[in-house]
């Protein structure tokens, strides 16, 4: 009942932490969309850089974010930004790349080669066959990417409240060092609310953006 | 017009290199279907493949209506040719009509232009086009998707086509439907069409001419009648059947193979029937009746040994042939009736001639025969 009453009581301050929150990911994913679909895309041109990709890809997510933060910090110090927002969304932006890459390079891929090879006879450009076939029947498998990436990210910017980055994990981490259960458990209650809420938000997306032809 | 001079494909592979089209050449007259055909892996889908140079060519030249290809920038090449594939590859995501006007909205046709074209040959292989286009591809059954697949091929209405196996994978008797329709197509649009095909009853079908190709060499350039009459080799003649002489028989139309035979009336008498078949050497005369129709027949035995007229002595006919019909059908016709002639028509009904089994085995006998007495004087020489 104290929870709730925290809750109710600090309704103002969650939100603004929330906000928080998902300024550093909503921006981080962003940016890692924009990075990792024309990665994804471009190393379907060649197998050998592909799996080069992938594997830096997968060894990147397996850092323990708080090494990460680890890592940036004396990076960072060198223009002025060590620990904040910034070394938020680099963390995040790099966590991201692989559900965002692997998905892309797949989807890409798995367009059924006759769509190519009528593509490709009919005279499409490379590029126009991008555009025109193999993105619009890929968006679906790289959305699903994106809300991958979403919600691991939303649990790791919770960490990032130890690096001063602010957000939803600023709550949990005061709940921990003042040994205020209230606090610890609207933090951890605010995250997790707000990964489902995204991660549905995501997959009507998706639905939205998967061309009608191709709908189950 | 499409070229081939000494067309040649060699994959280097990890076993060492294949030669999938060893020198090929032939031509392609403007309007005709060229069937090219053969086993799996004889070369005729490379062949196609490097036309539009989806594959590229090891050695020799292609000529499109006198054209270098070479010469041509791919994807204009590309665009100017008409490309229909097996697995048909209609884009799940666009409707049927965008599918259909890919090529001409490439080449910045007007869309209301390039929109109702898409819609007239909807029409032409019968799709309604209120119904079918805005639908979406996985809407369509097979058959009426590969309908579309030849439809989007003739979008921009390119002068060549090129077909790889486009009905292979449509149930047969779907796969009869669109031949017909296609060949129907075909007499109003006359395009230059190479088509690969492994099936020889369709080559004899749909083809002009047919090309026969064996581990990457053309062995037989000519038309399906004289491929099946006149195999060049023994591999050709066990690719085309043992039975290719019954294949012919749809080569030739019921009117080739007709001659006339003056026919009777009901109100002549049987003496003039006897007189009839005496002149032609019959057994039977074909009675008709006041519009010229085939109602009946006469035997000669019956003329002989009776009087009076011939409506009350001629037997009924069990059915009669159209002269534009295949001599295949004719030939079902005469086993399913046990008969031995049958009475020709034209398409308004009446009376033409009549086509006997003696007559067809002579005219498909007569090209051997001439190939054999050529045969004997050459080996005399």
């Amino acid at each position: 009942m104290e929870t709730v009453g925290f809750i109710a009581d600090n309704l103002d301050l969650i939100a603004a932490l929330t906000v928080e929150h998902v300024s550093i990911v909503g921006v981080a994913v962003g940016l890692a969309i924009l990075t990792g679909v024309p990665i994804g895309i471009a190393i379907t041109q060649n197998r050998k850089v592909a799996d080069a990709v992938l594997y830096t890809a997968g060894v990147l997510i397996t850092i323990p974010s708080i090494a990460l933060f680890g890592v940036l910090i004396p990076i960072l110090s060198t223009i002025g930004h060590g620990i904040g927002y910034l070394p938020a969304v680099i963390a995040v932006l790099l966590y991201s790349q692989l559900p965002i890459i692997r998905n892309t390079y797949t989807a890409i891929n798995n367009v059924d080669p006759a769509l190519r090879e009528a593509a490709r006879g009919m005279g499409m450009r490379p590029l126009e066959r991008l555009r025109r076939v193999e993105i619009p029947l890929a968006v679906p498998v790289i959305m699903a990417g994106v809300r991958t990436a979403v919600v691991i990210n939303i649990g790791v910017t919770a960490i990032a409240a130890y690096i001063g980055a602010g957000g939803l994990g600023t709550l949990i981490s005061r709940g921990i060092s003042q040994t205020d259960p209230r606090q610890l458990v609207a933090g951890a209650l605010a995250v997790s609310l707000l990964a489902i809420v995204a991660d549905y938000a995501l997959l009507w997306a998706q639905k939205r953006l998967t061309p009608s032809g191709v709908r189950a | 017009m499409i070229t081939l001079d000494k067309l040649t494909k060699v994959f280097e592979t990890a076993n060492g290199p294949v030669t999938a089209a060893d020198h090929v050449s032939m031509e392609v007259p403007e309007g005709e279907i060229c069937i090219l055909l053969g086993p799996s892996g004889c070369g005729k889908t490379t062949a196609l493949k490097m036309i539009n140079r989806l594959i590229p060519k090891t050695s020799g030249k292609i000529f499109i209506n006198g054209r270098d290809t070479d010469e041509q920038n791919v994807t204009e090449l590309r665009r100017g040719i008409g490309y229909v594939i097996q697995q048909i590859g209609l884009f799940p995501n666009m409707t049927i009509v965008d599918n259909i006007c890919v090529v001409p909205d490439m080449l910045g046709w007007d869309r209301a232009k390039s929109r109702k074209r898409a819609m007239e040959l909807l029409e032409m292989v019968n799709l309604d086009p209120a119904v079918f286009a805005n639908r979406f591809p996985k809407e369509l059954s097979g058959g009426q998707q590969q309908r579309v697949g030849v439809v989007r091929a003739l979008a921009a209405d390119p002068p060549v086509m090129l077909m790889d196996e486009p009905f292979g994978a449509i149930d047969p008797i779907n796969r009869e439907v669109i031949q017909d329709e296609f060949l129907k197509l075909q007499k109003e649009f006359r395009k230059t069409i190479m088509f690969v095909s492994h099936d020889i009853d369709e080559a004899v079908k749909m083809g002009d001419k047919v090309a026969i190709f064996r581990a990457g060499k053309l062995e037989q350039f000519d038309s399906p009648d004289n491929v099946l009459a006149h195999p060049a080799n023994p591999f050709i003649a066990d690719f085309v059947g043992s039975d290719r002489t019954l294949k012919r028989l749809r080569l030739v139309t019921v009117g080739q193979a007709m001659f006339d035979a003056p026919a009777v009336t009901e109100d002549d008498t049987l003496d003039r029937a006897a007189g009839v078949m005496r002149d032609l050497d019959h057994d039977f005369v074909v009675v008709t009746d006041r519009h010229g129709r085939p109602d009946g027949y006469v035997r000669q035995a019956v003329a002989e040994a009776k009087h009076g007229t011939i409506a009350e002595h001629h037997a009924r006919l069990p059915v009669t042939v159209e002269a534009g019909q295949d001599l295949r059908t004719a030939v079902s016709q005469m086993f399913t009736h046990d008969v031995t002639w049958l009475a020709v028509t034209d398409s308004q009904g009446r009376y033409q001639g009549v086509v006997t089994q003696q007559g067809i085995t002579h005219l498909l006998g007569k090209t051997y025969g001439a190939a054999a007495t050529a045969g004997t004087a050459a080996a005399a020489e």
